[in-house]
């Protein structure tokens, strides 16, 4: 009788302790405003429906060097990483992330699409499932600018025109492009031209003329502050740093719509994932990325939604109550003149225009 | 009376050698003095000396290329780099026998990464190329050569198979080379071009502007270490609060705020162009650059050279001073001859400990430093979190370590690690 009752304690006791390692799952992300609109969008909703509590770790700026470490440890500790494109290929290089396949692991759009077909080209690895399409583009105050505001790109070198400082990210990638593209090449050409050490010195030869006048960024909530100081009168930064500059601080500044660069953001999963922590991280996945959800995000933060079907179901911002749609960045009157980040160019070209541009800037 | 003649060696108590029996009790006592430590003898070992020592092993390990492409790699040694000839036959099929295994087990692309720290566009080629070659059998589809060349141009060109020759080595000074700013060729060790070249500027910079730290930190602690000493117990205490509060402090708020101080539309600037000092024009420039990297940074190691001068002060007697003072000596002299050299073991330990924590930072000079105000550390960061390239990272880092050990020897030998106290 009393054998039966400690085998029975202890069947009861491995039950729960399964059921708690069951319920639990590791969401890693980008932290602040970005990782609260996955919050109401993705993850309220999705413990609600499963029971899963859901974890949230903002570690996504060092994911790639720290998944890296996870997986040489034998131990990975999260379920779904969201992650940045160019990352998200880095990883799956590496052998870090799982692969998706688009037509059984992802949901299809509610009129059939296949959800291959509704992502189309935004696939742009394997192992990555996009989520939002984000632009990196400029904003500039208003007060700052004189009677003529800046209507395109190549105002940023202009120093006659506007002068004062301004703010460029601390790296090459989508500098070398601006700089490329106002110093006369054609936007199709930009890539092959920088795939030359003369394109390469021509761009930063470009950036040179305005090299005394840039404070350089390396968070993205830089330019921002930085705008609302007025210790620069025009800055890039991400799209949705802008509209919380503009919409809920109310700041006197603008957003420049043109030669914004696309890029994408999404969800990578960890390879080498227990078969149930994977099949509890799909089942996520598989619900966090269809069409509605998608586009709920966009009433919490002003990125596109990566689906086709998604943006038709844009609405309004829920707080500030103003519709998002002409917020986002592929909305079609913002993006009249876009960009779209090439991976494949710079998976391979960052080491080298990398190192190029650090021993340029420290000159 | 035999006893006094005995001519053996002395007995202990129980017949045994007195010298093999004291041998032995002062073994069990470090055997036990040994137990005792172990734990944390053990701790240290797993947690630090091996992981630190894994980590510095990584600058030189290269065994990606070999372990991939085994069979490539046995076939290469037989090809002339610099015959300026492409392989024969016979290298393509080992390469395509090693490429259709690395990638089933998902290889291919990590070695093209890898490679791509040496040549630009391996890592396209490898991905590429993989997903073709996938399809191709090594038992029925050959020959191979035309086929490859077909798939990628690269794998048609010479120079990629010289940077896999080159590279082929299991353990490999490639990294290291790359540190000092020069790189591992097919014709051996070379300068990097010139528009590469960084990474000795960065590390001149950081041990310079270090130095520069540690020298304003002497000057701006000395005098509050003496006044914390010197006061009465009641204002020490409230000044030592003030030193202490800033280190409870985030290191991130306090660079922050020092932003905020030092921007061009900053605390200072206006209350200078307030004052009149500045024109609102002409405002100064002092943060993005190496003096907002010093500014915020002396403020933020500042108490680490508070705190062993005001410990070595402390135990300076107060009566040696006025023993010198009453022999006629002026203030300065007592100061210079009597008190400042009894304080100097107080200013090495703080020397030592600011200095090799600035060699170390890079969030403070990330964020305030701009172009010119940033450390070698800037770099390693980069190379673990964003280009994965962990090989240079560590040879980075060993180096630093290196240079910190070289270092802390010749303070040892000009100053004497003796003289050191942290009270």
């Amino acid at each position: 009788m009393k054998v039966t009752k400690t085998t029975l304690m202890a069947g009861a006791i491995a039950a729960v302790a399964g059921a708690a390692s069951a319920e639990e799952m590791t969401i890693v992300s980008w932290g602040g405003a970005y990782s609260k609109s996955q919050l109401k969008a993705y993850h309220e909703p999705y413990s609600e429906k499963s029971g899963v509590t859901i974890l949230n770790d903002d570690s996504s700026a060092e994911a790639v060097a720290k998944l890296r470490a996870m997986n040489e440890a034998g131990n990975v500790t999260w379920d779904v990483v969201d992650v940045v494109a160019a990352d998200a290929i880095r990883l799956c290089d590496e052998g870090l992330a799982l692969e998706i396949d688009p037509d059984t692991m992802l949901a299809p759009a509610p009129d059939g699409t296949s959800a291959a077909d509704d992502f189309g080209d935004l696939l742009v690895s394997e192992c990555f499932i996009p989520q939002i399409v984000y632009s990196t583009t400029f904003g500039y105050r208003t007060d700052l600018v004189g009677d003529t505001p800046p209507s395109d790109v190549c105002a940023v070198f202009d120093l006659e025109a506007y002068p004062g400082k301004r703010s460029l990210e601390k790296r090459a990638i989508n500098n070398m492009e601006w700089a490329l593209i106002c110093d006369g090449v054609a936007k199709d050409d930009v890539y092959d031209v920088l795939a030359t050490p003369e394109g390469q010195d021509q761009a930063l030869a470009k950036l040179g003329t305005i090299k005394d006048n840039v404070v350089w960024w390396s968070a993205g909530a830089d330019t921002p502050q930085l705008l609302a100081d007025g210790e620069i009168i025009m800055g890039s930064t991400y799209n949705g740093r802008l509209f919380s500059v503009i919409e809920e601080q109310k700041q006197p500044v603008a957003m420049l719509w043109d030669a914004q660069i696309f890029d994408l953001d999404g969800w990578i999963i960890p390879a080498g994932l227990s078969e149930e922590r994977q099949k509890r991280a799909l089942d996520y996945i598989m619900f966090a990325t269809d069409t509605q959800r998608l586009a709920d995000q966009a009433k919490y933060i002003s990125y596109g939604p990566a689906r086709a079907s998604s943006a038709p179901l844009v609405g309004q911002h829920a707080d500030l109550g103003i519709d998002m749609a002409p917020h986002m960045p592929t909305d079609p009157e913002n993006a009249k003149n876009t960009f779209l980040y090439n991976y494949e160019f710079w998976a391979d070209y960052r080491d080298d225009i990398e190192a190029k541009f650090q021993a340029w800037l420290a000159k | 009376m035999s006893d006094a003649t005995q001519s053996g060696p002395m007995l202990a108590a129980d017949g045994t050698p007195l010298k093999k029996s004291l041998a032995r009790s002062l073994r069990r006592r470090k055997l036990r003095a040994l137990a005792l430590v172990a734990p944390l003898l053990l701790f240290v070992l797993l947690s630090f000396v091996i992981p630190i020592i894994s980590m510095l092993f990584r600058s030189v390990e290269n065994g990606i290329v070999s372990e991939t492409l085994p069979l490539t790699v046995v076939e290469l040694q037989h090809w002339d780099a610099e015959s300026g000839e492409l392989p024969d036959e016979a290298l393509y099929e080992a390469f395509v026998r090693d490429m259709v295994v690395a990638v089933d087990a998902k290889q291919h692309t990590r070695l093209g990464t890898r490679l791509n720290y040496e040549q630009t566009g391996m890592s396209s080629m490898f991905r590429k190329s993989g997903r073709q070659i996938k399809r191709i059998d090594p038992e029925a589809d050959g020959p191979f050569k035309d086929k490859l060349i077909e798939i990628h141009e690269g794998w048609g060109d010479v120079d990629t198979w010289r940077v896999i020759k080159t590279h082929a080595v299991p353990i490999t000074n490639g990294y290291f080379l790359n540190a000092v700013d020069m790189q591992r060729t097919p014709e051996g060790a070379q300068a990097q071009p010139e528009d590469k070249r960084i990474l000795i500027k960065l590390f001149g910079r950081t041990l310079f502007m270090s130095l520069i730290i540690t020298g304003s930190c002497i000057l701006l602690a000395y005098p509050v270490s003496y006044l914390l000493a010197n006061l009465p117990m009641r204002a020490s205490n409230m000044l030592m609060i003030l030193v202490l509060l800033p280190f409870w402090t985030s290191l991130l708020v306090r660079t922050s705020a020092w932003k905020v101080m030092l921007q061009q539309q900053g605390v200072i600037n206006e209350t200078l162009v307030w004052l009149g000092f500045v024109a609102d024009d002409a405002r100064l420039v002092i943060i993005n650059n190496q003096f907002g990297t010093i500014i915020a940074m002396t403020h933020i190691l500042l108490p680490f050279m508070i705190l062993p001068m005001y410990s070595v002060m402390q135990t300076i007697p107060p009566y040696y001073t006025r023993a010198a003072k009453s022999m006629g000596a002026t203030n300065w002299t007592t100061f210079w001859r009597i008190y400042f050299p009894q304080s100097i073991p107080g200013i090495g330990a703080g020397s030592i400990l600011v200095f090799i924590l600035a060699i170390g930072y890079y969030i403070t000079p990330e964020i305030v430093g701009g172009t010119k105000g940033v450390f070698i550390s800037n770099r390693i960061a980069y190379h673990i979190s964003s280009s994965l390239n962990w090989g240079l990272a560590a040879a980075l880092g060993t180096i630093l370590l290196a240079v910190v050990l070289l270092l802390y020897w010749c303070y040892d030998k000009i100053v004497g690690i003796d003289n050191v106290k942290l009270g």
